[in-house]
């Protein structure tokens, strides 16, 4: 089996727990992603997900425990490996246009300045900034206007790997709705590697190609890799309406609500497999002609 | 009607009213010298007729005023210049010394901001030299540099370093991670990082300390030279308190206020402009 595009091989985290001894958040974790898929990682607060964010984004070391890309292993931060956080990733002083240059300049360090200023437009036009918008500071735009511009950065990098961290937490329902809608939709027109942290169910499943499953800290796990297995283009009115929605979402609730919890606490022991158990839930795949022409409505 | 007019308006009007009502009851609290044919013999006798040395009032000020700004850079000899050089001289001096201490203390603030272990080490010295009056540097100075007017730049150096040293360090420290991870994720260099990160995040702490700095700066440079004598605002207000001239003293002592505040009003300015709401 070829290995996959990123690859996370049993990688450890442990802190000193402030009494002398050790606490493990997670252990031995691995797992791949391809290129060009969406990944969503899912999992309650303390399990590690942005650990092993910071990490893939060479942010931060781990404890033990290697991470690939493209074959080579990778140390410390690079352009290559494109972050959005959750807050404050855009500097303050700057015009929301200039945040964006700063990262296509930083990209791009032989293009002119209307070369980078033309990308840079184009890559916020794309998330719906025009006009007087983009000479505002970030103070001036609201939350919602101001991740979209993290993601114009973040696309307009071209990263081999874009890292979303809560990436819409602190935003509204509605203004997630829509920026999540734009997120797709630049994202399907790229063939972008995306690996993203959530805590919102309904998201990862609108969003994701695969949902990685983790286990409650200490002694966090990846547990569960499950497919989602309902065709592209999805879009939020349309995919509750598919069969294989509330299958998989009852199946993620399960975990989070239950599974994650039981499987906390225990450290493995070594015999184990280390990669996630692959879940593939599709009702479509059984012969009742029913969910066969639901499925049609909703390709149409 | 005075409640339909602006906050500025109304502000504006009510300091004109201070003015005007402090002016006048300085310029009638001060007595009229009595005419010499009131003085009895004996007064005249012992001296009574002669002009005695008191408070001018503001009229006799504005006299001054008009006279020495008309013409403010004539220069008749050594005890006989214009306002406006011995300002200049003040303000050079203050320039001199304040860049030279920005040149020091905002590469080491930077230095010290950046490394926790720097910070610790410097923080005794920063603590111990910051509260000396500056003028007590003025006799080693001397000695050592044996120039009056270097003496005088280097006392503004020691002055003007520590506010900026202090806010340069505090400063950088406290430059938030996140915009630091944002320059490391972009594959900024250390310098490019200083610059274009640190440096603008820091900006509105650091410029502060410029502003405290330059006010102590002008606050020192009048004391300086009053010690170190020859030219500058300090040395005009010494000299004619000598002279027993309070309406030059008077004056000057404006003049001294007025810089001062065009000084701190550019440095307002800069503040503005580096200023950054999050």
């Amino acid at each position: 089996m070829p290995s996959p595009y990123l690859s996370i091989e049993n990688l450890t985290q442990r802190y000193p727990d402030g009494q002398g001894g050790e606490m493990t958040v997670f252990e031995n974790a691995s797992f791949g992603v391809e290129k060009g898929e969406f990944v969503v990682i899912l999992g309650h607060s303390g399990c590690g997900k942005s650990t092993i964010m910071n990490i893939l984004a060479g942010l931060a070391a781990p404890t033990s425990g290697v991470v690939k890309m493209d074959g080579f292993a990778v140390s410390g931060p690079s352009l290559d490996r494109g972050v959005v956080f959750q807050n404050y990733s855009l500097l303050p002083w700057l015009s929301a246009l200039r945040n964006v240059t700063f990262g296509v300049a930083a990209r791009h360090r032989d293009w002119t300045k209307a070369q980078v200023i033309e990308e840079s437009r184009k890559y916020l036009a794309m998330v719906g900034l025009e006009g007087d918008t983009i000479h505002r500071k970030p103070s001036q735009l609201s939350g919602g206007m101001r991740q979209r511009v993290s993601i114009a950065r973040a696309f307009a990098n071209h990263p081999k790997l874009l890292l979303l961290d809560e990436p819409f937490g602190a935003l509204d329902a509605l203004t997630r709705g829509t920026i999540q809608d734009e997120l797709l939709k630049i994202w399907s027109g790229t063939e972008q590697t995306v690996f993203m942290i959530t805590h919102d169910i309904d998201e990862a499943i609108l969003l994701a190609d695969r949902i990685l499953l983790m286990s409650n800290g200490p002694f966090a796990r990846v547990a569960e890799s499950v497919e989602i297995t309902i065709p592209r283009p999805r879009n939020r009115t349309d995919i509750v309406e598919h069969p294989n929605y509330y299958p998989i979402r009852n199946h993620l609730v399960q975990f989070l609500g239950q599974r994650s919890r039981e499987m906390a606490g225990t450290p493995q022991d070594g015999t184990g497999p280390t990669r996630p158990e692959t879940v593939r839930i599709d009702k479509t795949a059984e012969p009742e002609p029913e969910p066969a022409a639901r499925l049609r409505a909703v390709n149409d | 009607m005075f409640d339909t007019l602006s906050l500025n308006a109304r502000a504006a009007i009510l300091s004109l009213l201070i003015l005007v009502v402090g002016l006048l009851a300085w310029e009638v609290s001060i007595p009229a010298q009595k005419v010499a044919g009131e003085l009895t013999e004996y007064e005249l006798l012992t001296g009574g007729g002669a002009q005695k040395a008191g408070v001018p009032p503001p009229s006799a000020i504005a006299v001054k005023a008009w006279e020495e700004l008309s013409n403010p850079f004539y220069d008749a000899g050594p005890n006989d210049k214009g306002i406006g050089i011995q300002i200049a001289y003040s303000i050079y001096r203050v320039l001199a010394g304040y860049a030279m201490a920005a040149a020091i203390a905002i590469p080491l603030g930077f230095l010290i901001g950046m490394s926790p272990v720097a910070y610790k080490a410097f923080n005794p010295f920063i603590q111990v030299l910051r509260p000396i009056s500056p003028l007590a540097w003025m006799p080693l100075a001397l000695f050592i540099i044996q120039d009056s007017e270097a003496s005088a730049i280097f006392v503004i150096f020691i002055c003007s370093i520590w506010p900026m040293l202090i806010n340069t360090a505090f400063g950088v420290a406290g430059v938030r991670e996140d915009w630091v991870n944002v320059a490391r994720t972009h594959e900024l260099g250390a310098l490019q990082t200083a610059f274009r990160v640190i440096l603008p995040a820091a900006a509105p702490t650091i410029v502060t300390g410029m502003r405290i700095s330059i006010g102590i700066a002008w606050l020192v440079i009048v004391a300086a030279e009053m010690l170190v004598g020859g030219t500058g605002i300090g040395y005009y207000v010494w000299n004619e308190w000598n002279n027993l001239d309070l309406t030059s003293v008077i004056f000057s002592i404006l003049m001294i206020g007025v810089v001062g505040m065009l000084l701190d009003l550019a440095f307002g300015r800069l503040q503005r402009a580096v200023a950054f709401a999050e």
